[in-house]
């Protein structure tokens, strides 16, 4: 047997992200598919948090969503190579020194 | 989900009813955190839904098995989903990210899932002779079919050398399988009930169990259409998809209307 699918019947993609009660911020959590913004957070609700594991969730259209593009991610994120400068491991001249 | 979802009007206390709901819910999940991580490959969730409708889409070969009694509860949860744990931990770290991401959150709701049935099976085990009995009739049932999840043999495997190449599978089917069969024969102990295989063994030499022979040719009936429940299974699944249809053309109706209602106000403004 087949079933025609039914056109008008394809929910957008929404990206779901949720913030744990000791979590600093929110986290990508899933996606789902979901006919607007209201029925996307119920939706969420019941398919990411089903055991406390957050106090907030936001919801976004996927489509909405831009990202860096993984196949040029050695130039695109090239800046920090070689800068060991920007962190506090590199200083070493104040070894020893407490509360520093 | 269908085989265990049949027992929820049937559980014998609302408190193995309200948990049984809990695990066919976290079963529903895991299902769409499954159609989520393969929609990233470019297939619609729609179009994979009508190739499992229409027969097309695999889908694990236990779900075509019945379960015949409240036994059966305890068995899935104990055996099935210990086979699918066994299985899906080392996926956890599979190559492909929205896959091993999936399996991350259901390996912690399956861990639930195989202590339920492991306490319904352990309670039965030790009611009266006739629930003893059921508990060990549905462990002999179960036995085979759960062995069998773990897939064909290695030497008959025709996906799992491009799965382990991609590093998607990271362990062969017998080795998970005998690894399965070790924790199976030191639980049943606790259970006081055993194992319907008397040739499994442990072997001296390679230090690993091994169980007796299965029947691959029920297997390969089960994932050609042809298993107990096959036809059954698809119809419900297509039965529901029928029945839920007023409930997605009315939320996309309202969310069409809401969006117009929006479109107005800001043209108005």
């Amino acid at each position: 047997m087949t079933t025609e699918p039914q056109a008008g019947n394809v929910w957008p993609i929404w990206e779901v992200f949720v913030r744990s009660s000791r979590g600093l911020s929110h986290v990508h959590a899933g996606s789902l598919h979901a006919p607007d913004a209201a029925m996307a957070l119920r939706n969420a609700r019941d398919l990411y948090t089903r055991r406390n594991e957050g106090v907030s969730i936001w919801v976004v259209p996927a489509e909405a969503i831009a990202s860096s593009d993984p196949d040029s991610k050695g130039s695109f994120f090239e800046s920090p190579q070689g800068k060991d400068y920007r962190h506090a491991t590199y200083y070493t001249k104040s070894e020893g020194v407490k509360h520093l | 989900m269908q085989p265990e979802a049949n027992w929820i009007s049937r559980a014998p206390s609302l408190k193995r009813k309200a948990i049984l709901m809990a695990k066919v819910q976290d079963e529903a999940g895991h299902g769409l955190y499954l159609y989520s991580a393969a929609e990233t490959l470019g297939q619609p969730r729609d179009q994979m839904m009508q190739d499992l409708m229409d027969g097309k889409a695999k889908y694990s070969s236990i779900f075509n098995y019945p379960a015949r009694t409240w036994a059966d509860m305890g068995a899935i949860g104990w055996m099935v989903d210990g086979a699918a744990i066994a299985n899906q931990v080392p996926l956890c770290r599979a190559s492909f990210g929205p896959y091993g991401r999936a399996m991350v959150r259901v390996c912690k709701e399956e861990s639930f899932h195989q202590r339920q049935g492991f306490e319904i099976l352990l309670e039965l085990s030790n009611g009266t002779p006739e629930q003893k009995q059921m508990a060990q009739e549905a462990v002999n049932r179960w036995y085979a079919p759960a062995l069998m999840m773990f897939g064909p043999p290695d030497d008959d495997s025709p996906n799992s050398k491009q799965s382990m190449a991609w590093n998607i599978k990271r362990f062969s089917n017998d080795e998970l399988r005998n690894r399965f069969v070790g924790m199976m024969m030191e639980q049943v102990k606790v259970l006081g009930l055993t194992l319907p295989d008397k040739d499994i063994r442990f072997n001296e030499e390679t230090k690993k169990w091994e169980h007796g022979p299965l029947d691959w040719d029920e297997f390969h009936e089960v994932l050609a259409g042809r298993g107990p429940c096959n036809a059954q299974r698809l119809e419900r699944r297509r039965e529901a998809h029928q029945n839920g249809a007023w409930v997605r053309e009315a939320a996309a109706a309202y969310a069409e209307k809401q969006a117009m209602k929006q479109a107005e106000k800001e043209s108005a403004a």
